[in-house]
């Protein structure tokens, strides 16, 4: 084999080989931290609470900020990972300031909100995060920048220097990578379940500390306000659905995580074999954060989207979670939406959040009818089967076996390679 | 003296606005207008540039009638917070029809003040929705807005960008911007007037052409790098970045011009990762005759191209001891047998110094065919990359499924990997052996032909070691048969 070593790299030949590296992070929000603005400062940026998306790619994902890896060697051998040891894959390393100045060039033009900043393991744990660190130390403090920054943190690295990460980064970041520990040992070798579940809860209680804080003094330096989140890798192990869903809303309790995110093992170049032959559909992963939503917004139990779940554990994959809960539970419709609490309306499939509120102040003036609620929602049809009001009962149709067959939408996604 | 003694009956008011996005102009004439009592159908509204009022147009007698001052004894008037926020943002939609709809809600608002709340009526539905449409545009702006840097005659860097609103944005975006860029000078030039921050003041400038904005910037060409690269080809969902990033704003973002190409892109990297495919859909071979067969026939890796045969495992299906090689040599590949070589001679002899009889072991390789490179006449071996054992893999599988040994002896780090899938180090697994998913145990030693590298002292060592491991094996044989 022969190592891959180019003579002299240019910029724009590392930064793609780094951010080819770093787009299977699919987090990429820049939203839900402290607000700041450059007036005042010396630098550019602001946070204002709602994250900006500046482009999409064809995948359909949102460019918000500078996603890219700082380096993408790597001592560890992660088999689901295209930067892992053993891959053969061509290799890059940024210096610090090169990723300040790109960061900073992208920014002045309104290409991005910031920088999500993350790094193949190089030497040791250690080194590898205080360079990480001196990346949003020389923007912070040299170049006095206010937009986001996310750092991904690297469980096997001291305290006190994940610690130094969350001074500077609006988020930080651990990815617990697989839903079992089992799948852990068997495709991540080099990292340990304990250890990242370890730094994950002193994130959680730094942040909790540097909230107490600031409190009590104005001037309490702030600790990652826009709080942490995690992925997890969909489809590389034997986890069901079920399996995930139960991890995700642990995960949630344990750490108070701003968000899981769920990326479908996407097939990568030069996969390793050890990886399953089946890749998971892309809509697995949209389910997956249906159920989450559902979990974080509607009200559901983990083991109530569980209960929604097919035999083997995974969630049907041709309608959304909430309507497969709605189907198995049919003793619970049809819901009134002029009578019906809050919990009960949230569980009407195609009623969102913003339709039940609508719902809830609309029928204080007037009591609704049929039209009414098709104003107020996005698809009447939808939601027909399993309301009533003052106009319409859906009698014949909830109690009807083939009601699945009515409702599933009858077009069949193409599955993607 | 009542409301209504104050106007004419009848009259019709044409209300002029100063600019199409002025909304304190909007409120405080609705404000005289609601205390005069003047219904909303007897108000016009028009912004400037509008062609007129048609009913202010037809006749003296429906002429723009100046609004008399209201009643001192007037109520004030009365709009809930909802209202107005929703009426700020709605205000700057382009719809001309915006600020009567306005009126005629803070009309009713009189009468029935939680109007806002009443999410099923049509006019406060309609508001809502152009409020909505309003603050995506305005989200939009912050989004699409793309500054090119030009330095002024002072050597100063100035950014200035084009952008093209649907709605009546600008001014009120401006201290978006100015929030964001505080210490930057820069300009944004739309067809609905140009706002300029200096570092310090806020102008306004009239409308601009795109032709008064720079064509590029140098910076453009990573963000085109950065964008085609953060793009994932496995995953192409058109419609979702469509819906998000309407083909209405392209032509002002320099990164849509790659868009048609990437797309074209994956779809070609998609029919060649349905060829790929194909593989995952082959049903794993049921016997170690098929095991022969597919791997004969195999050309998943470059390997199976050098114009070598595959070498098939030799052995009894049922036997309690596999042994792994590395690759067949280049005795091997002309016998078509394993470990037959100078290696598989001293394997031989150490198996049978150890007690162990080679006859009733299933003996294989990590990777089938063999890999060389030409060195005059002869074959020189190379090793196996671990792509290359990975990809061998499915075949060892196979044979471990059919053979189902209680024990795995993988002679080398690249049988080691073609088991566990990842790379061990010999020196640190050789000695305990390691559990497999299946039940079996796996014992890591040196390959042969290690052994037959070194010279003196440390090949005494190694053979020592390696007649050490192969006892070790016998002996956990001896206690699994019993």
């Amino acid at each position: 084999m022969f190592p891959k070593v180019p003579m002299q790299q240019t910029l724009r030949q590392k930064l793609e080989i780094l951010a080819d590296a770093a787009k299977y992070d699919a987090s990429c929000a820049s939203s839900g931290t402290a607000k700041k603005n450059s007036l005042g400062g010396k630098g550019v940026g602001s946070t204002e609470g709602m994250g900006i998306c500046h482009a999409y790619a064809p995948d359909g994902r949102c460019i918000s900020l500078l996603k890219i890896l700082l380096t993408n060697h790597c001592i560890f051998d992660c088999h689901y990972c295209i930067n892992r040891k053993s891959a053969n894959t061509p290799r890059a390393r940024f210096t610090p300031q090169e990723v300040v100045d790109l960061t900073l060039n992208f920014y002045r033009r309104n290409y991005i909100e910031g920088l999500f900043l993350s790094s193949g393991i190089v030497k040791n744990a250690n080194h590898t995060m205080e360079q990480l660190v001196e990346v949003a130390r020389i923007l912070r403090e040299e170049h006095d920048f206010r937009g986001y920054i996310h750092l991904k943190t690297i469980p096997e690295a001291d305290a006190e220097i994940i610690h130094a990460a969350g001074l500077y980064a609006d988020r930080v970041s651990i990815n617990v990578e697989l839903p079992t520990t089992a799948g852990l040992t068997r495709l991540a070798p080099d990292k340990n379940a304990g250890q990242i579940e370890g730094a994950m809860g002193r994130t959680k209680a730094r942040i909790i500390e540097a909230k107490d804080e600031r409190k009590r003094f104005r001037h309490a330096p702030r600790f990652a306000p826009a709080g942490q989140s995690t992925q997890m890798i969909v489809g590389a192990d034997g986890a069901s659905d079920t399996v995930i869903i139960g991890k995700a809303s642990t995960l949630y309790n344990a750490f108070g995580l701003r968000r899981v995110y769920y990326s479908a093992f996407s097939p990568i170049p030069d996969a390793s074999a050890v990886l399953p032959l089946k890749r998971p559909p892309l809509l697995r992963e949209h389910r997956l954060y249906q159920s989450d939503w559902l979990m974080r917004f509607y009200g559901f139990a983990p083991q109530e989207v569980a209960d929604a779940a097919e035999a083997d554990g995974n969630l049907p994959l041709d309608i959304d979670p909430k309507l497969a809960w709605a189907l198995k539970f049919r003793e619970s419709f049809p819901v009134d939406v002029n009578r019906a609490p809050k919990e009960m309306l949230l569980r009407v499939p195609g009623l969102g959040t913003k339709a039940v509120a609508r719902i809830l102040a609309s029928r204080r003036h007037r009591t609704l009818r049929l039209d009414d609620v098709a104003r107020l929602t996005a698809s009447v049809a939808k939601v027909r089967p399993f309301i009533c009001t003052v106009d319409w009962r859906p009698t014949l149709l909830t109690d009807r076996a083939d009601l699945r067959g009515l409702i599933v939408p009858k077009s069949e996604q193409l599955e993607l390679f | 003296m009542t409301a209504m003694q104050n106007v004419s009956l009848g009259a019709h008011y044409a209300v002029h606005l100063p600019a199409p996005d002025d909304f304190a102009a909007w409120r405080e004439r609705a404000r005289g207008l609601v205390q005069c009592d003047v219904p909303p159908d007897r108000v016009s509204w028009i912004e400037p540039g509008a062609t007129g009022d048609l009913f202010a147009a037809e006749g003296p007698s429906r002429g723009d009638k100046r609004l008399p001052p209201p009643p001192a004894d007037a109520p004030p008037v009365r709009a809930s917070q909802r209202f107005l926020t929703i009426a700020r943002s709605a205000a700057l939609h382009s719809d001309p029809a915006r600020f009567g709809l306005l009126y005629r809600v803070l009309w009713r608002l009189q009468r029935n003040p939680r109007l806002m709340e009443d999410k099923a009526d049509s006019e406060v539905r309609r508001l809502e929705e152009l409020a909505k449409s309003v603050r995506r545009d305005a989200h939009k702006m912050h989004a699409f807005v793309r500054f090119r840097e030009v330095e002024e005659e002072d050597g100063t860097p100035h950014f200035v960008a084009w952008f093209e609103p649907d709605h009546h944005i600008v001014r009120a975006e401006a201290a978006f911007f100015m929030r964001r860029f505080a210490n930057m000078r820069w300009s944004i030039l739309t067809p609905r007037g140009s706002i300029h921050w200096d570092g310090e003041v806020m102008r306004e400038g009239p409308p601009a052409r795109r032709e008064d904005a720079p064509g590029g910037d140098p910076v453009e060409d990573l963000w085109r790098s950065y964008y085609a690269s953060i793009f994932n080809p496995a995953r192409l969902k058109v419609g979702a970045m469509l819906s998000e990033m309407p083909k209405k704003y392209w032509k002002n973002l320099p990164e849509a011009e790659l868009i048609p190409q990437l797309i074209a892109g994956a779809q070609a990297r998609e029919a060649a990762m349905v060829k790929a495919g194909e593989r995952e859909e082959r049903v794993r071979p049921a016997t170690l005759a098929e095991v022969a067969q597919g791997a004969a026939a195999c050309r998943d890796c470059p390997i199976a191209d050098c114009g070598t045969r595959a070498v098939a495992g030799e052995g009894q299906s049922g036997a309690t001891l596999m042994i792994v090689g590395e690759q067949p040599g280049d005795q091997e590949d002309v016998v078509g047998r394993p470990f037959v070589g100078p290696a598989g001679q001293l394997l031989d002899d150490h198996l049978a110094r150890a007690g162990i009889d080679r006859a009733a072991t299933y003996v294989t390789n990590a990777v089938k065919h063999f890999k060389f490179t030409w060195k005059g006449k002869h074959r020189l071996h190379q090793s196996p990359g671990a792509k290359e054992i990975d990809t061998c893999r499915w075949w060892l599988d196979a044979e471990r499924a059919i053979v189902r040994p209680r024990i795995v002896l993988a002679l080398g780090a690249s049988a080691a990997r073609g088991v566990l899938g990842k790379t061990v180090s010999i020196s640190k697994a050789r000695g305990t052996p390691l559990a497999l998913d299946d039940g079996s145990e796996l014992w890591i030693t040196a390959h042969p032909s290690y052994l037959l590298r070194l010279d003196g002292a440390a090949r005494e060592e190694q053979t020592a070691l390696f007649a050490a491991d192969l006892a070790a094996v016998r002996e956990r044989l001896a206690e699994l048969t019993g």
